[in-house]
């Protein structure tokens, strides 16, 4: 190496001239950025057709009116409820994952397997209940393509119920949930992954926990999307 | 993979997420939830609250806790302004699709039925 500085070498010193990146991220972490970039324009188109499918519609199946039961509890009259505890574990998986990130910086070892730990199970709890709304769903009629015979007690009084938008409202629940649901299960197996890497030592060989950061990256934006998909399907 | 350009990473970051500020963010989101169930289960049933109220206000709720994930528990706030940029501006986009397909929509609804 010279040790003197050509004019060329000058140039490409500045973040924008190509002398070092203007992210200031390493090179995984942005690709996994602009792959949930990716990701939130699928998601969105997926909640936008929906939007516009009942902003076409005069009448739609209200949401408290068909998610009454907590399985294994109440049948009926509780609306909201169970919803609002598998938004509550997805929440506090996402703050145990935080903290798994917050201990990687500290390359306290233990800490981070303890909290990879919480995240996979909150998934699977997240999981386990999505599958058990999926089944009470799937007992009361409801299902790709097909819908209950009596379509009153989902509609508000003054509303016409309406055989086709009931359809419309299964089909788009069930897809969008279900992408929903695939993406924390993938969430939950690289999770997985990542905690055996933990475990065996592999980050603190490596000298950074920044694979955790990436996959927290990830598991966040599972979080993100679930908070649109509450809000549109369960709320609005 | 290398650990040199993590160090760089890690010395840029003065301001980074501490367990104190991870659990306000916790706070704002599980008050701000709340809130929301607040609203759907007691305000919107009694008529307090009439729908055409209520959902904006859901979805400036929503938008809220995208901020905090997104902002904090993504660690975006703390990124450089061009990585932030280059996943904010693309995402605006999406109110493009948003306002196309909501109007195109008041289009649809003589045929389908």
């Amino acid at each position: 190496m010279s040790t003197q500085v050509s004019q060329i070498d000058e140039i490409k010193s500045t973040p924008w001239s190509g002398g070092k990146s203007p992210f200031n991220v390493e090179y995984g972490k942005m690709m996994m950025w602009f792959f949930l970039l990716s990701d939130a324009f699928t998601f969105s188109s997926l909640l936008i057709a929906y939007g516009a499918l009942r902003f076409s519609s005069n009448s739609w199946p209200a949401a408290d009116l068909i998610f009454q039961s907590v399985p294994g509890m109440v049948d009926h009259g509780a609306p909201l409820v169970f919803v609002g505890l598998m938004t509550f574990i997805l929440i506090a998986s996402s703050v145990t994952m935080v903290l798994a990130v917050e201990a990687g910086h500290r390359m306290a070892r233990k800490e981070v397997a303890v909290w990879m730990i919480w995240t996979v199970i909150g998934g699977f709890t997240f999981l386990g209940c999505q599958a058990l709304e999926w089944s009470h769903l799937h007992h009361e009629g409801f299902w790709w393509g097909s819908i209950p015979h009596e379509l009153g007690e989902y509609f508000r009084h003054g509303e016409a119920p309406s055989a086709t938008y009931t359809q419309q409202f299964a089909n788009l629940f069930f897809t969008i949930t279900g992408f929903h649901g695939f993406h924390v299960f993938s969430g939950v197996i690289i999770n997985i992954i990542i905690t055996i890497n933990v475990m065996f030592g592999t980050y603190e060989r490596r000298g950074s926990y920044l694979m955790i950061e990436k996959v927290g990256l990830y598991w966040h934006f599972v979080d993100l999307v679930w908070v649109f998909v509450f809000t549109f399907f369960y709320l609005v | 993979m290398s650990s040199e350009p993590t160090s760089v990473h890690h010395e840029e970051h003065g301001d980074t997420m501490t367990k104190k500020k991870i659990l306000q963010v916790l706070a704002i989101l599980v008050a701000i939830t709340a809130v929301e169930f607040f609203i759907a289960l007691v305000l919107v049933p009694k008529g307090t609250m009439p729908l055409h109220i209520a959902n904006p206000i859901y979805i400036v709720l929503t938008l809220a806790k995208a901020f905090y994930i997104v902002a904090y528990f993504m660690h975006l706030k703390f990124e450089k302004i061009g990585l932030v940029l280059s996943i904010i501006v693309p995402v605006l986009f999406i109110i493009g699709l948003i306002l196309v397909l909501t109007n195109e929509s008041h289009y649809w609804t003589d045929f389908i039925r």
